[in-house]
């Protein structure tokens, strides 16, 4: 019976992104607030300035620069690294799709996804 | 106004967003980005940036539970994801190019139709027939669980709503909205699906198709941490409360109440970005 058979793997698929999305979206919840602390314990007390559009150091956009300003114990790129883990989160969910269609031998969907993955890619 | 009282009212008027965000299921970034240029008086494209995150929080945080239910169809989901990511790339560049000003005015006529549409009639749902030759080829028709069992459903006009989808992601990655109000338009009016269905589905894609043009915003700085703590964690924490205080009759006054502030949201934007303030 292949038909039962694909079912039950789609239900693992399920299964697994639910929980990939989850765990992304907590991992990432608290990384953030860990460095929203040291942020505000650090510049608390400052003014904040948005009015107008500034842009962001280099540290805030690449993940190695980024991580080294994580290493001196500055929040802000804590936090930042919070976010990339969250915008990482269904990027990875694609990923696993991947290979979930591959092991259901499912090309055409491998195909679509590979695509989907292309597209969020070229433009990181 | 210091950093620390700025991210406290900024993390109360996000966790209020979050909260009527997803008991209404408009979503909470079609008021976040107002509140953030209105109130805050941030730069919109700081904004822009910061609703983009607060959707993908958000997003990935309600799929996962809609997932494991079984409800969501996630080969239409996986499908439509090409569309949205094409358009939201598209919207991204878009974005960067056009003024603050123009952005504005057009953020307030997608408040306007967005609002609108919340209230439309929904087409009803196809279960009988072989559906098309497209939805068969791409395995598009399925069930959902419901209280009396397994519901099968039928998908039409595929390409139809392809490019719905298409939209959708070009509004989302302009104005940094999940664009939900479009994509259940694309799915229940065009493609006759379920609503349940393709509810949860939609907000499935939202957070890829937020993923797609992030990476633009992202080069260009738009993304700031000081900002974007605050109101994805705000955003997060009423969209659970949103989702545990959910009943039905509660909804429907709450949604005309909804659809009255962003109606207002949408006319301050809108003037706001005739005048060139923002």
């Amino acid at each position: 019976m292949p038909l039962f058979k694909k079912k039950i793997t789609d239900t693992d698929l399920e299964k697994f992104i639910g929980q990939l999305l989850r765990y992304g979206v907590l991992l990432s919840s608290l990384i953030v607030v860990a460095g929203g602390g040291v942020y505000l314990y650090r510049h608390g007390g400052e003014i904040p300035q948005y009015h107008d559009f500034r842009g962001q150091p280099d540290k805030m956009k690449q993940l190695g620069p980024l991580l080294q300003a994580i290493g001196r114990g500055e929040g802000r790129p804590l936090v930042q690294l919070g976010l990339f883990i969250l915008i990482a989160t269904p990027i990875a969910r694609i990923a696993f799709s991947i290979i979930g269609y591959l092991l259901e031998k499912d090309y055409l969907y491998v195909t679509i996804t590979i695509l989907v993955l292309a597209v969020i890619l070229c433009n990181f | 106004m210091t950093i620390l009282v700025f991210t406290a009212l900024l993390f109360a008027g996000a966790l209020a967003a979050g909260l009527l965000g997803s008991m209404t299921g408009l979503g909470g970034g079609v008021v976040l980005i107002p509140l953030l240029t209105l109130v805050f008086k941030v730069n919109i494209q700081y904004a822009i940036g910061t609703s983009l995150i607060s959707v993908i929080a958000t997003s990935s945080g309600a799929a996962a539970a809609y997932v494991r239910e079984g409800i969501t169809n996630i080969r239409l989901g996986m499908f439509l994801e090409l569309a949205t990511t094409l358009g939201a790339v598209g919207g991204a560049w878009l974005a960067t190019l056009l003024s603050t000003s123009f952005i504005a005015i057009l953020f307030g006529v997608i408040l306007i139709i967005s609002a609108i549409i919340s209230f439309a009639k929904l087409a009803d749902p196809v279960s009988t027939g072989n559906g098309s030759t497209l939805s068969r080829y791409l395995r598009l028709n399925s069930s959902f669980p419901t209280p009396e069992g397994e519901k099968p459903y039928l998908v039409k006009n595929v390409v139809g709503g392809f490019l719905m989808m298409n939209v959708a992601g070009l509004i989302s990655g302009l104005l940094g909205i999940g664009s939900g109000a479009l994509k259940v338009i694309a799915m229940d009016n065009i493609m006759r699906i379920p609503f349940k269905v393709s509810t949860t589905t939609s907000n499935f894609m939202i957070g890829v198709t937020a993923a797609a043009s992030v990476g633009v915003y992202l080069k260009r700085g738009y993304i700031d941490p000081g900002l974007s703590m605050p109101v994805m964690l705000g955003v997060l924490v009423g969209a659970f409360i949103g989702s545990r205080l959910l009943t039905k009759a509660r909804t429907a006054s709450l949604k005309i109440l909804f659809a009255l502030v962003i109606l207002v949201l949408a006319a301050e934007m809108m003037y706001s970005g005739f005048t060139h303030k923002i």
